[in-house]
């Protein structure tokens, strides 16, 4: 998921050890009691950098994740389809925004978290190390993995910082749009010709697995859950997450006429549940460590946008600061 | 009957806004900031949303069961009628912002004054449309200045897009045998009269940035009847793929 923990963090990085014992219990208690923290009110400083980690990964995931869509939006096959991903990918731009906004409360600039992103220190979303092959691929991306980010950033709307949790209400508002074009490309494909659900097919098995990895490892070795659950940044386990967008995604390609890549995947009636096979996560954890299949055009994509835009940036600075000299003269 | 005169106006005006919006959607997700993709797409998105609006009006007029997409994507660079100016390529920042600017200025003169049109369908589409397009003549108009006024490096490269997109600005103010049979009858809009208005309008904000008015450039025309730059067909192989590659699909 967009906010799994993605980085190492050491023992001592999240030690309590330098912050007095009396504001960590009274803060404990605010968090517990349902309460938000300001960008003013005391924390811990692992809360701290537990979140600016945290959102800055989500807000580096909704820029980088602009890349793969947005490979598509000059060859869309109509112009309404094109209309509608590029209202999408904006809108993920303005996630990014809002995002790098809330991490900036928490007193890291928007450049810094950049720079950490561009020098390989923060991480990003696995799946958007994955290529869009195909016009399908844009259906199979709105649909699973915006789906997968809803089932995600429902409950971060309740997350304990306040700045985070009301730039998830903002985010979350729009996702349903983008999930459900996904899903109405998907059903266009499925019901169209047979070379377009091959492609519609195709991109569902491709984005199947990669799209449940993105809920993150499993609760058992997911060693900063535990702390992020009792601070109320993390709401939910991955599993219960993972589960919950399997029961509701599984029927919903079903209704597309479509198979999953999965053969031990079946309802139990015991269990209330589907029960779903092996999760790779070799293959997880290889993308977490950079190397997934288009990890470096990603990256490559974002520098090259950063370092070209440079002297925009710096223009735009040096005639602010000439106004500004010749507004007060 | 086909109403000619009035089919090519009305996809004229469809060309022009469809050409620069699909230029401007390269710029999604590589722009120097947040904010200033989030702009560029905007106006990209303005502009398919008005060119869907005009090529639909003029597939109506032609009547011979093309709709909108069907007049974008299945026409080929000789049947294309956009100017030269919006088919260039994007280039750099500052080449894409004298693009717009040049552009954006023409684009509001024409539609206001496209607004009194005789024809409803049209005037209305241009009431709509102009409000659109005075937030892209801020855009640009002020991206003019910052950068035109930053830093020697942002002033040479605005310069450089200026130099680069100014021939094509002649033929914006050409009017030919279709436009002068719409200004006969109320429709459409005498381009030659808009010149007066737009070169003040550009002056000032050249001034502002610190450029000087570049010379008048010999006519480099031909957008109109279908002669377009190289850059034409590399933009519309990409956009029509699907398209081309899966005939009769809907998708
Ligand atoms: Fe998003
Ligand atoms: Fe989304």
């Amino acid at each position: 998921m967009y906010t799994t923990e993605l980085q190492k963090v050491s023992a001592l990085d999240n030690s309590l050890s330098a912050d007095p014992p009396e504001l960590v219990a009274a803060f404990e208690a605010r968090v517990a009691a349902d309460a938000f923290i300001e960008p003013k009110d005391w924390m811990p400083q692992a809360y701290r950098r537990t979140l600016v980690r945290q959102i800055s990964q989500h807000a580096h995931s909704e820029i980088v994740g602009t890349l793969p869509e947005g490979n598509w939006i000059t060859r869309a096959p109509s112009l309404r389809r094109k209309a509608v991903l590029l209202a999408k990918v904006q809108d993920e731009c303005g996630h990014g925004l809002y995002l790098y906004c809330a991490a900036e409360t928490l007193g890291t600039s928007r450049e810094q978290m950049i720079e950490a992103l561009h020098s390989g220190k923060a991480k990003y979303s696995t799946i958007f190390n994955y290529p869009t092959l195909t016009w399908a691929d844009m259906g199979a991306i709105g649909w699973l993995v915006d789906g997968a980010a809803i089932m995600n950033q429902v409950p971060l709307q309740r997350t304990s910082y306040g700045p985070y949790a009301r730039a998830m209400v903002r985010i979350c508002k729009e996702e349903s749009f983008h999930q459900r074009q996904g899903y109405e490309i998907m059903m266009t494909l499925a019901n169209g010709s047979a070379a377009q659900k091959r492609m519609a097919q195709d991109a569902l098995n491709r984005w199947w697995w990669p799209s449940i990895m993105m809920f993150g490892p499993p609760d058992d070795n997911s060693p900063n859950s535990a702390q992020s659950m009792r601070w109320r940044i993390k709401r939910e386990s991955n599993d219960d997450l993972r589960q919950r967008f399997i029961d509701v995604t599984v029927p919903q390609a079903l209704a597309l006429g479509l198979t999953l890549p999965d053969p031990e995947l079946k309802w139990n009636e015991a269990r209330d549940h589907y029960d779903y096979g092996p999760i790779d996560w070799e293959e997880f954890y290889a993308v977490v460590r950079g190397e997934g299949q288009v990890a470096k055009e990603r990256m490559s994509a974002r520098v090259k946008a950063w370092e070209d835009g440079a002297w925009v940036r710096e223009a735009a600075a040096a005639h602010a600061v000439k106004k500004a000299k010749r507004n007060a003269a | 009957m086909i109403d000619q005169p009035l089919f090519h106006y009305a996809l004229r005006l469809g060309d022009d806004s469809l050409i620069l919006g699909q230029r401007l959607s390269e710029w999604c997700g590589h722009a120097a900031a947040l904010e200033v993709d989030l702009s560029l797409t905007n106006i990209g998105l303005d502009l398919i949303g008005q060119a869907t609006s005009a090529l639909g009006y003029a597939g109506d007029l032609e009547g011979a069961g093309r709709d909108a997409d069907g007049l974008a994507f299945h026409r080929d660079a000789l049947d294309y009628e956009n100017c030269l100016l919006v088919e260039q390529p994007n280039g750099d920042f500052g080449q894409t912002i004298a693009r717009q600017f040049l552009f954006s200025n023409w684009h509001w003169l024409f539609l206001s004054a496209l607004a009194a049109s005789k024809d409803a369908t049209l005037a209305a589409m241009a009431a709509k449309s102009v409000k659109e397009v005075s937030y892209h003549v801020e855009f640009a108009n002020d991206w003019m200045v910052r950068l035109g006024d930053g830093t020697p490096e942002s002033h040479q490269r605005l310069s450089a897009g200026l130099d680069w997109n100014w021939r094509f600005v002649e033929e914006l103010f050409i009017g030919d045998d279709v436009d002068n049979e719409m200004v006969q009858r109320g429709i459409g809009v005498d381009k030659a009269s808009l010149r007066a208005a737009y070169d003040a309008r550009i002056i000032d904000v050249l001034n502002d940035a610190n450029l000087p008015v570049p010379k008048k450039h010999r006519a480099i025309t031909g957008g109109r009847r279908g002669h377009h730059s190289e850059h034409l067909g590399h933009l519309l192989s990409q956009m029509q793929f699907l398209q081309r590659a899966y005939p009769g699909a809907s998708w």
